[in-house]
């Protein structure tokens, strides 16, 4: 069991909901990964077919929680009009706050980010805003009202994993207290057990998961990777050294000669 | 009344933002609706008059990340 925020989460795995090849495969992912909570995104609604209400359905019946977010939003008026819309249809005050500042990374825009964190959380809003491994940027969202971080560790999508690992340990270890979730950029469960080793308290990831060859094998990997990291932190994990230690007594040994 | 819903025109006759969703038929609660930017809450779309030119917004859930 996991707290954040005030509430109980059975899993520190946040999982998305986008590119799955099929819907039935995105129910099985997410009742493989174990997760609580799914990310789901909001859109035109495109004439007939009624695409949005079938998808809303399918999740519902999923029975997580929901964090919507603010994808493909490039400015700061953008991402609280998406939020406020998201609050309206998924009846949640969380809310994954995207604010993209570059076209080819999906680099957050971190001053806008810290201007419509603000704006959401007097609002009202719980925001999880997705930004660097930059301390002071996350100092600036804590300060605007953010209980929580969301720090990537490689682009969106890249699944290069943990480009900088000094960083997020750097980050861990300024802000012992808040919540600190690493997304985007995970490839492999390995790279998520080495965030949550860090002392990372959840990871949420997407692609890793839906473009993998089986969705759901990677899916339940992922859960079991999160757990095991998790797992390690808190049984304190042994410093590497360069010497050899001898993990068998060396005392009483037979003596031939 | 000539409207922009989602980006497309569409001349109706329809006066409100709620008979607007039913007309498209888009009733239920799975739809957030914005008039020139502004959200417009569920429970005002029956009394909310549209005019000429308004440019609405309608969305719903889909897959994110």
């Amino acid at each position: 069991m996991f707290e954040l925020l005030g509430t109980t989460l059975s899993s520190r795995l946040l999982l998305g909901t986008a590119q799955y090849p099929s819907p039935a495969v995105l129910a099985d992912a997410v009742k493989a990964s174990g997760t609580s909570v799914v990310t789901v995104s909001l859109r035109r609604e495109m004439a007939g077919g009624r695409a949005g209400e079938k998808f809303w359905s399918l999740i519902r019946a999923l029975g997580t929680r929901i964090l919507p977010n603010t994808a493909g939003c490039h400015s700061v008026k953008e991402a609280v009009k998406t939020a406020n819309m998201a609050r309206e249809v998924f009846g949640t005050n969380w809310i994954k706050l995207e604010v993209i500042g570059n076209h080819d990374t999906l680099q957050p825009d971190v001053f806008g980010l810290v201007e419509a964190a603000r704006i959401l959380c007097d609002d009202g809003f719980t925001v999880f805003p997705y930004t660097t491994d930059d301390l002071v940027v996350a100092e600036r969202l804590l300060a605007a009202g953010c209980n929580v971080l969301m720090p990537w560790c490689a682009p969106i999508g890249s699944a290069l994993g943990p480009v900088n690992l000094p960083a997020l340990r750097s980050m861990r270890g300024h802000f012992p207290g808040v919540p600190l979730i690493v997304d985007a950029g995970l490839g492999r469960p390995s790279h998520a057990a080495t965030v949550m080793e860090l002392g990372f308290d959840a990871v949420l990831l997407n692609t890793a998961v839906a473009k993998a060859a089986d969705p759901v094998g990677m899916a339940r990997a992922f859960g079991k990777a999160v757990d095991a990291g998790r797992e390690a932190f808190s049984s304190g994990m042994l410093e590497p050294r360069e010497v050899a230690v001898p993990s068998t007594p060396t005392f009483g040994r037979a003596v031939f000669s | 009344m000539k409207l922009t819903v989602n980006g497309e025109a569409l001349e109706t006759a329809v006066t409100t933002l709620a008979a607007l969703l039913a007309a498209l038929d888009y009733e239920g609660d799975w739809l957030a609706t914005a008039v020139n930017s502004d959200l417009v809450h569920k429970a005002r779309r029956a009394e909310f008059q549209l005019s000429d030119g308004d440019r609405i917004e309608i969305l719903s859930p889909m897959q994110g990340g």
